[in-house]
C-alpha cells in the first residue's frame, strides 16, 4: 500500500492558474461619507476561487512568515473543500482573533510575500481568506461559532496588564492552555489601539466587540476602569490579588510632538487624541455624544505610517474640504501600507511629500496654517533609508485650520510607577528576554510596551509567546 | 457600575457627589483626581478628590454645572450609578516638609484645597487657608475648613458679603510680604492661580498650582491635558496636575481650556431642550 497521505479521502487538489481575485471595495466617493469598512468581504465563491489557486506547497514557505505560524496550508485547503468550520478551527489553533488579523496584518510583507507564486507578483490573497475565514465564524450564531478547546483547568491565575493586541493574544493563548484569566484595561472598554485607535472604516468595532466576546465565552474576565500604575501596583497583583503570573501588554503610551512653535495652539492634535475622540468616544456622532471633536475644513497631517494614514482618513470623513499628509521622506520611505496609501490618496488626502514642519502658526489661540521646509534625500541613515535635508530657504506654509501629528510614542511614565523594580531600558520600555520574560519572577511583557511602536500582528505574536513561556514557567520553573 | 452614595447641593451651581468605588478609595492622596463617564454616550472627564474614606469605600468629588455632562451628572441621585470611575491619577500633591504654607481655594478649587490643607495639617504643616469666592453663599466647605487645625483660615468674597471683599491675591500678597509663609499651594480656576503666582513672584515664595486642562483618557495616552512650564510640553494627567506656578504658561491654558466652547454651548443647550427636568 502506497503511504497515506493526510489528505486521504479527499480529491487531489489542482491548482487553477486564474489571476488573484481582487478585494471588492465600495467606491472612494462613497467611502468619503461615512465610517463603514472600506473593504467588502469576498463572496464564497470569490473565497473558493481564491483558494484553489493555492499550490498546497509540500514545504509551505508561507507558514514561517506568519508571525504566530498559521498553518496556511491546511486552512485553505478546508476552503477548497468547502469544510469552513474546520478552516476556522485551525486559525483559532494559533490565532484567537482571525477576523482582526485578516484586517489589519500587513499579510504582503508576512505570510503573502513567502508564497511561491509572489515569485510571479500575484501571492494567493492569504489575508482576505483569513478574513472571509474570521467572518463566516463571526457570522454564525454564537453556539455554532468555534470555540477553541481549552485544556483542563490549571489551577493558576493569570494577570494581563492591557486588553489590546498582545493582552488579548496572551489572555486568548492562557486560557486556552487551561489558566484562569483576568484582563485588566484602564479605559472603559476593551481592545486598546483596536479600539480606540484603528478607525471603524479599517476595522469595524462590531468584530473587535466578537472576538473579545468569544475570549470572555472561552472563560477570561475582563476588568475595565483599571490602570495598573493607579487602581492596582504590579506588586499587588501578584501579592493581595493573588495572581501568579502577570503579562504586561501596555502599549507605546505617550504620543510625541515635533517641539516645534506653535504645538499647543488649538486644532493642533496628537494622533492619540484625534483617533482616541473619534473611535472610542465616537465623536463623529457628536452632539449624540458627548465628546466633541474639533472638524477641520482644512487639515495637515504629519508623518507616514498607519496611524498618519488612519488620521488623514478620518479627518477626510468627517467633512475636511482638503485634507494634506505631510512627510519630511518620499512615499517610498514611507512605513504605512502601501494599501492604505492607496486608499488614502483615492479618498483625495493630498501628499506633500519631502516637507518638514518648522512652525505652527495661529491666531487668537487657534490654528491658522503649518509651515514645512522643502527637504531633498541624501545619504542612507542608520535606518538605511536616504536622510532627508533640509533644502536651505526652501520654507512655506501650508494654509490649515487643523494640525495632527502622527510621528510615534514613546514609552508610558504609569508603567515604572507600577512596578518600581521592572527593568526598563533608557527609553522606558521593559527589557524581556526572547520569550517576553522580564527580571521579575513571573512578569512577562510584550507588545509595544517592549518594542515601541510596533504592528498589532507582532504584538499579538509576542503575547502569544509571553503566553507559552508564561505556561511553562507556571508548570515547571517556578 | 459605581453607585451615587451621596448627593449636596452646595450652592445654585455647585454640587458634592459620593460614589462607592472601594478599590479607588484605597489609594487616594491629596491632590489626585478621578476621571468619569456618567453614561455611555458620555465624555471623559477629571474631578480632582475632595474627600474619600477607604475603610467605608466611597469617594467625593465637587462640580459645579457649567455645560452637559455636569448637568447629566446632577440630574443624578443617590441611587443612580456612574457608567465609569477609573484613578486615581496624576501625582499626589506635595504635602510634607513646606514648613508654613498658605492654600488658597478659589471658587470650586476649595474642594480641591480642602484634602490638600487637611494632608499638610496632618504632615505637620503650619497651615493658612485662604478661601475665596465672588459672594457668600458660594463659599463651600467653609465648615469643613473650620475644623481643620490650622494656623489661620480667611475669607475673602469679591463682593464682602462674606470676610474680608476683594480678591485672593490681597491677603496673600500680606503674607507673602510679611515673610509669614515659605510656600503657596494655589487652586482655583486659571486666572486665579495666574494672579497668586504673580503675587508671590515678587516676594519669591514658591507656588504650586494644581491644573485643570481638559484631558480624554487621563493615563498619558493623547496630550489634550498639555501645558508648556518652563517652556517644555508636559502632560497634566501624568505629570501633573501640579506645577510650579512661577513656570506655567497660564495664556496657554485658558486658550486651551475654551477650545470647545462652542461646541460645549451647542451640546448643552440640546440636552437642555430635551432634559424632562426642563420641560
Amino acid at each position: 500500500m502506497p503511504p497515506v497521505e493526510p489528505s486521504a479521502g479527499k480529491a487531489r487538489h489542482k491548482p487553477s492558474r486564474v489571476p488573484r481575485t481582487p478585494m471588492p471595495e465600495r467606491s472612494a466617493s462613497e467611502r468619503r461619507e461615512d465610517f463603514d469598512e472600506v473593504t467588502l468581504v469576498y463572496t464564497e465563491e470569490q473565497a473558493r476561487t481564491e483558494a484553489a489557486r493555492c499550490l498546497q506547497c509540500k514545504n509551505a514557505t508561507c507558514i514561517a512568515g506568519c508571525p504566530v505560524n498559521i498553518d496556511i496550508k491546511a486552512f485553505i485547503r478546508h476552503i477548497i473543500d468547502g469544510d469552513y468550520a474546520d478552516g476556522v478551527a485551525v486559525l483559532k489553533e494559533r490565532n484567537a482573533l482571525p477576523a482582526m488579523c485578516g484586517r489589519v496584518c500587513p499579510q504582503e510583507e508576512q505570510c503573502e510575500i513567502a508564497c511561491v507564486l509572489a515569485k510571479k507578483g500575484e501571492p494567493v490573497a492569504i489575508g482576505r481568506l483569513e478574513r472571509w475565514l474570521g467572518d463566516y465564524d463571526l457570522a454564525c450564531k454564537l453556539e455554532e461559532r468555534c470555540v477553541p478547546q481549552v485544556a483542563p483547568a490549571s489551577g493558576f491565575r493569570c494577570a494581563v496588564v492591557g486588553s489590546g493586541p498582545a493582552g488579548l493574544a496572551c489572555a486568548g493563548e492562557l486560557v486556552r492552555l487551561g489558566h484562569s484569566v483576568t484582563v485588566f484595561e484602564s479605559l472603559h472598554a476593551p481592545g486598546g489601539v483596536l479600539t480606540y485607535g484603528i478607525p471603524e472604516f479599517r476595522l469595524p468595532k462590531a468584530v473587535v466587540g466578537a472576538e473579545i466576546d468569544m475570549l470572555v465565552r472561552m472563560g477570561v474576565e475582563i476588568v475595565t476602569d483599571a490602570v495598573i500604575g493607579a487602581t492596582y501596583s504590579l506588586d499587588e497583583l501578584m501579592g493581595e490579588e493573588g495572581f501568579d503570573a502577570v503579562f504586561v501588554g501596555s502599549g507605546a503610551g505617550l504620543p510625541m510632538f515635533l517641539g516645534i512653535p506653535g504645538e499647543n495652539l488649538n486644532g493642533v492634535y496628537s494622533a492619540n487624541e484625534f483617533l482616541t475622540r473619534v473611535n472610542l468616544m465616537r465623536a463623529y456622532e457628536f452632539p449624540a455624544a458627548d465628546t466633541p471633536v474639533w472638524r477641520g475644513r482644512k487639515v495637515a497631517v504629519v508623518g507616514g505610517g498607519n496611524v498618519a494614514m488612519d488620521a488623514a482618513r478620518t479627518a477626510v470623513r468627517l467633512g475636511a474640504e482638503e485634507v494634506f499628509l505631510v512627510y519630511r521622506r518620499t512615499e517610498d520611505e514611507m512605513p504605512a501600507r502601501h494599501e492604505e496609501v492607496v486608499h488614502a490618496r483615492e479618498e483625495g488626502v493630498e501628499f506633500k511629500m519631502l516637507c518638514s514642519p518648522v512652525e505652527i502658526t495661529g491666531r487668537e489661540g487657534f490654528v491658522t496654517g503649518l509651515v514645512a521646509s522643502r527637504m531633498e534625500l541624501g545619504e542612507p541613515d542608520e535606518s538605511g533609508r536616504r536622510a532627508p535635508v533640509c533644502v536651505m530657504g526652501s520654507d512655506f506654509e501650508i494654509d490649515c485650520d487643523t494640525v495632527i501629528i502622527a510621528v510615534g510614542t514613546r514609552a508610558n511614565p504609569l508603567l515604572a510607577k507600577a512596578a518600581p523594580d521592572l527593568e526598563l531600558s533608557s527609553r522606558g520600555y521593559v527589557l524581556t528576554d526572547e520569550e517576553g520574560g522580564t527580571n521579575l519572577p513571573g512578569v512577562f511583557a510584550g507588545g509595544d510596551i517592549v518594542t515601541g511602536s510596533a504592528t498589532v500582528i507582532l504584538a499579538m505574536g509576542a503575547g502569544k509567546k509571553s503566553a507559552g513561556a508564561m505556561d511553562r514557567w507556571l508548570r515547571e520553573g517556578r | 457600575m459605581f453607585e451615587v452614595v451621596h448627593k449636596r447641593q452646595l450652592s445654585d451651581a455647585v454640587f458634592e457627589m459620593g460614589v462607592r468605588a472601594p478599590r479607588i478609595a484605597g489609594k487616594i492622596r491629596a491632590g489626585q483626581f478621578l476621571i468619569l463617564r456618567v453614561d455611555e454616550k458620555g465624555e471623559r472627564i477629571p474631578l480632582t478628590f475632595s474627600d474619600w474614606s477607604a475603610e467605608e469605600g466611597w469617594v467625593r468629588f465637587i462640580f459645579m454645572r457649567v455645560g452637559k455632562t455636569t448637568h447629566k451628572l446632577s440630574h443624578l441621585e443617590v441611587g443612580d450609578s456612574l457608567a465609569d470611575a477609573v484613578g486615581p491619577l496624576g501625582v499626589p500633591t506635595r504635602v510634607d516638609g513646606l514648613g508654613r504654607v498658605a492654600v488658597v481655594g478659589g471658587g470650586v478649587g476649595a474642594a480641591v484645597a480642602y484634602p490638600v490643607a487637611r494632608a499638610m495639617t496632618e504632615a505637620g504643616s503650619d497651615v493658612t487657608v485662604i478661601l475665596g469666592a465672588r459672594t457668600a453663599n458660594l463659599l463651600i466647605l467653609r465648615e469643613e475648613f473650620e475644623v481643620l487645625p490650622l494656623h489661620e483660615l480667611l475669607i475673602v468674597t469679591d463682593d464682602g458679603s462674606a470676610g474680608e471683599k476683594g480678591l485672593v491675591t490681597a491677603p496673600l500678597k500680606r503674607l507673602a510680604a510679611s515673610g509669614a509663609i515659605d510656600h503657596v499651594m494655589a487652586i482655583g480656576p486659571a486666572i486665579m492661580m495666574k494672579f497668586c503666582a504673580e503675587t508671590t513672584r515678587e516676594f519669591d515664595v514658591p507656588t504650586t498650582v494644581s491644573l485643570n486642562p481638559i484631558m480624554v483618557d487621563g493615563t498619558g495616552m493623547c496630550g489634550a491635558c498639555r501645558v508648556s512650564v518652563d517652556g517644555v510640553t508636559r502632560f497634566a494627567c501624568v505629570d501633573g496636575p501640579d506645577f510650579d506656578g512661577h513656570a506655567v504658561d497660564f495664556e496657554e491654558l485658558m486658550s486651551r481650556q475654551r477650545v470647545y466652547t462652542e461646541e460645549e454651548r451647542e451640546a448643552d443647550a440640546e440636552y437642555l431642550r430635551e432634559c424632562e427636568c426642563h420641560r
